[in-house]
């Protein structure tokens, strides 16, 4: 097998995560659950990482637009947006016009965005630039998240299993260390049987040294699952009652949320990324111990009829984020709470025979906070130095996450990402 | 374990790869005839009652029924209307599906069916017709079996994935490069054995295809083929799509992919071990012959190895964890629960809903992908799924075998009703606790690790 096979078959497998989960931690009594999570509240200061993962490829020319270039429309005339359409934002460019709210952001200085974001040798397969993406490794194989590795770094205690949390069923690689993993929560309520079914099947959690690696793995699930429903349980009770629906409804069948956020927030309704930043803002509103929140949105695809699936998507990002905003952004952790967004290319310059854009390379990475330094980073790609028909990057991804380590998460970039990237101005 | 144990473990490992779980009872059948008799039993032609008595609502098949066709002047009650029936119909397919995997008396052709589901991973909720998704399902029923190369060229034109990948209306002056990309990366060479310019020539080799609607037949356009010739690894001719499908079954790393992927999903997470990987190689052989790959499978010395002692001896068994639709159909067909084909039941939405909190609902895969495997399946999240299904599922289900044993037997008999080889001393002691009721031990052997692994 060759190693970029190889590479996708441990992240697809689940390999990366699982050596250190099979080996024992300490298990925590579940009457003592709620109250450790209560008494070890996240310190006020202690930086928050939101990633928004924009799976598919986001056309990164239809989201930060330069519509005067007249290389622009001549590449792709029947996709492009006109200058009158965008949301101005300086420097010749504007926002697609569905980003309203992202737009009230950056008016207000709480967005930077990281111009023409890739890495050396772009790869346009989907799975393979996320990999590289997730595992901050655009040269070797990578086999760990570069949250996983942060993740390994912190002490095995009692809040291993909170520290950082995916939103959703299947946890993605950027959270899988070499030694351990976040938890993934689900989207609805936590709801484990009482009474003796509920002791016994805690005690499916305790380790037994016949298991074998996988039965293993899922008995410290079942552990971890009563850990993480002990601390996130009233929180998902009151986002669920906000929000009016139930988390096991099919994916499009979000009911419009009621909770707080005003005007935001509903624009925001019916948003599948609304739902998952609105559990991540009562975690924060509630101090639970969590660092790190995964999130995501997929369908950026857009090989065909690009222009009204990717601004609808373009909506609901923006829209979401929004109203997560304007929600933390006044609370007492406003200035703790960093959102980044990225997705694993960009999208061809000139447009396809079906209205829509093949896979391509460098785009814009958004940062958004109230301690952000709103503004632009990096320079615009251009779009008549090409490379056989892709942008060039002018910014290493890992540029991004070394300055999120290092400002947000208090920690030396450099042991996660293997070597030193220079620090960007947005925080 | 003693050998007739370790017999029965070995009957149980191939029923579990090559269906969907196995229940005591069907271990207890399969174990007469012997291993080698069973692994050839799956092969054999030969009537399935079960499979026919699951044939397809007629409804599905007729998109004029399933997805009515609005014109601009649609109302938009009409159009409401129209996009319920097309969910409803989306609804009705995965209830069929799921009906026909419980149902069938010899699941591999399910299980099969299953595995080029998740291999061409083509999802409803882009193409937005079921009766183009039964279609493609049931062409890959039809070729799952033989020669490769008729399945892949088959889905080249097979409509749902030109939908799917875009390739229906590409064009030689702009063509779309998704399904070219797609066709090379994850259906039949693997990362690495083609370059970004093979992708861009192949996309040209594809264009002239479109979609005709009323017939929901794939249409070949000459005028809109790219004229002249490509360069394609390494051969430079006038392509189309049959000799790009040739051209592609030429690789010798067509072979490699297609045994390694059969195997990452029937055998082991493991990287595959470069032995097994050259007899995989040596079955699928110069006719691409599919039946064969899959017996070499199952018939391989590291499949039917017993359980690894040491972390250097390679064997598959329990080296994956149940894939959620092996968890929740095996579920169904050892407490003898079957579900209706009707996706407007309570019982499919209840489905719908176990399937979709534990990541995997049938024909909406995440992307083209297809679903992950191995650990990603454990997580928190889906271990509540798995709490919630496992409630209703043995409260509804027949867990006679366990309340007809004495309390003292009832571990046992949960295990061989559910097809456990066996039980941690952890789990027998939390099962002791639950020995009064039935079902309440029934949904604690469903949430043990035992059988969360496959």
């Amino acid at each position: 097998m060759d190693t970029l096979t190889r590479r996708r078959f441990l992240l697809a497998s689940g390999v990366t995560g699982a050596t250190a989960l099979a080996g024992g931690a300490a298990a925590l009594a579940w009457s003592d659950l709620h109250k450790a999570a209560a008494a070890d509240p996240l310190p006020p200061g202690e930086g928050i990482v939101v990633l928004l993962t924009l799976y598919g490829g986001n056309d990164g020319l239809n989201t930060l637009v330069p519509a005067t270039d007249g290389a622009y429309q001549k590449a792709r005339p029947d996709l492009a947006y006109q200058p009158h359409e965008v949301l101005d934002v300086g420097d010749a460019l504007g926002l697609n016009p569905a980003m309203t709210a992202l737009h009230d952001l950056w008016r207000g200085g709480k967005v930077a965005i990281v111009r023409g974001v890739g890495y050396p040798r772009p790869n346009h397969s989907h799975f393979v630039s996320m990999d590289i993406w997730q595992t901050a490794s655009p040269s070797e194989p990578g086999t760990s998240g570069w949250l996983g590795r942060w993740l390994d770094a912190q002490p095995d205690d009692r809040m291993r299993a909170l520290r950082a949390v995916s939103l959703g069923g299947v946890l993605p690689p950027l959270l899988a260390g070499t030694k351990t993993a976040g938890s993934a929560l689900p989207l609805g309520r936590f709801a484990l049987p009482r009474g003796t079914t509920g002791s016994a099947l805690k005690a499916l959690g305790a380790s037994s040294a016949q298991d074998c690696p996988n039965a293993a793995y899922a008995a410290r699930d079942t552990a971890d699952l009563f850990t993480v429903s002990a601390a996130f349980s009233p929180i998902l009770a009151d986002a669920s009652t906000a929000a009016g629906g139930d988390g096991n409804a099919s994916p499009g069948a979000a009911k419009p949320g009621t909770g707080p956020g005003g005007k935001n927030a509903k624009r925001a309704a019916g948003n599948a990324l609304a739902r998952q930043l609105d559990i991540v803002a009562a975690c924060i509103e509630s101090s639970v111990p969590t660092r790190v929140y995964a999130v995501s949105l997929g369908g950026f695809d857009t090989h065909s009829a690009e222009k009204g699936t990717q601004s609808a998507l373009l909506k609901q990002v923006s829209d979401a984020i929004g109203a997560f905003q304007q929600r933390i952004g006044a609370g007492a952790r406003g200035k703790d709470v960093v959102l980044v967004a990225y997705s694993e290319f960009g999208r061809r310059v000139a447009a396809n025979a079906n209205d829509g854009t093949d896979h391509g390379t460098a785009g814009p990475v958004f940062v958004v906070g109230e301690s952000v330094r709103g503004g632009f980073v990096g320079e615009q790609p251009s779009l008549t130095d090409l490379d056989n028909g892709d942008l060039k990057f002018h910014t290493d991804f890992r540029s991004v996450y070394a300055t999120v380590l290092d400002r947000v998460l208090g920690t030396d970039p450099a042991s996660v990402l293997g070597g030193p990237f220079p620090a960007l101005s947005f925080l | 374990m003693t050998t007739s144990q370790q017999d029965r473990a070995l009957i149980g490992h191939l029923l579990r790869r090559s269906g969907f779980g196995a229940s005591g009872a069907q271990i207890d059948a399969a174990s007469a005839l012997g291993y080698p008799a069973l692994v050839e039993s799956l092969f054999a032609p030969g009537a399935d009652p079960g499979a026919e008595s699951t044939a397809p609502p007629a409804s599905l098949a007729d998109p004029a029924l399933a997805e009515p066709r609005l014109d601009a002047k649609a109302t938009p009650q009409q159009r409401k209307a129209a996009n319920a029936a097309r969910t409803q119909a989306g609804y009705d397919l995965v209830a069929w599906w799921l009906s026909r995997m419980v149902a069938a008396h010899r699941p591999w052709t399910e299980k099969r069916t299953f595995f080029w589901h998740g291999h061409f991973a083509t999802s409803v909720l882009k193409v937005r017709s079921a009766a183009l998704m039964l279609k493609q399902n049931q062409t890959q029923r039809a070729l799952g079996g033989g020669d490769f190369r008729a399945l892949m060229r088959a889905m080249f034109t097979d409509p749902a994935m030109m939908l799917w990948l875009d390739a229906a209306g590409s064009t030689a002056k702009a063509p779309n490069e998704n399904l070219a990309r797609e066709s090379m990366e994850l259906f039949s060479l693997g990362v690495g054995n083609y370059t970004e310019s093979d992708v861009r020539q192949a996309a040209l080799a594809l264009t002239g295809w479109r979609l005709d609607r009323a017939s929901g037949e794939a249409v070949f356009a000459p005028k809109a083929h790219a004229a002249g010739a490509q360069s394609i690894l390494g051969r430079t001719a006038g392509f189309d799509v049959d000799s790009f499908t040739d051209l592609l079954m030429a690789q010798p790393a067509n072979a490699r992919f297609i045994a390694s992927r059969l195997w990452f999903r029937l055998g082991s997470a493991d990287p595959i071990p470069a032995e097994t990987l050259s007899r995989l190689v040596a079955a699928y052989g110069p006719d691409r012959d599919l039946t064969a790959l899959a017996r070499a499978v199952f018939t391989d010395p590291v499949f039917t190895a017993p359980a690894a002692t040491a972390p250097s001896s390679a064997s598959a068994r329990y080296a994956l964890v149940k894939q959620p639709a092996e968890y929740v159909v095996g579920a169904l067909r050892a407490l003898k629960i079957n579900p209706p084909a009707d996706g407007a039941a309570k019982e499919s939405a209840l489905l719908r809903a176990a399937l979709g909190g534990l990541g995997q609902v049938p024909f909406a895969p995440p992307n083209v992908g297809g679903w992950p495997s191995g650990r990603l399946w454990l997580t928190t999240a889906a271990t509540q799924a798995r709490v919630t299904f496992a409630h209703w599922v043995a409260s509804v289900g027949d867990v006679s075998e366990v309340a007809d044993a004495a309390p003292s037997a009832r571990a046992d008999a949960v295990a061989h009703l559910l097809g456990i080889d066996a039980f941690s001393a952890r789990t027998r002691s939390a099962l002791a606790d639950l020995a009064a009721g039935p079902a309440d031990l029934v949904e604690l052997a469903l949430l043990s690790p035992e059988y969360a692994v496959n």
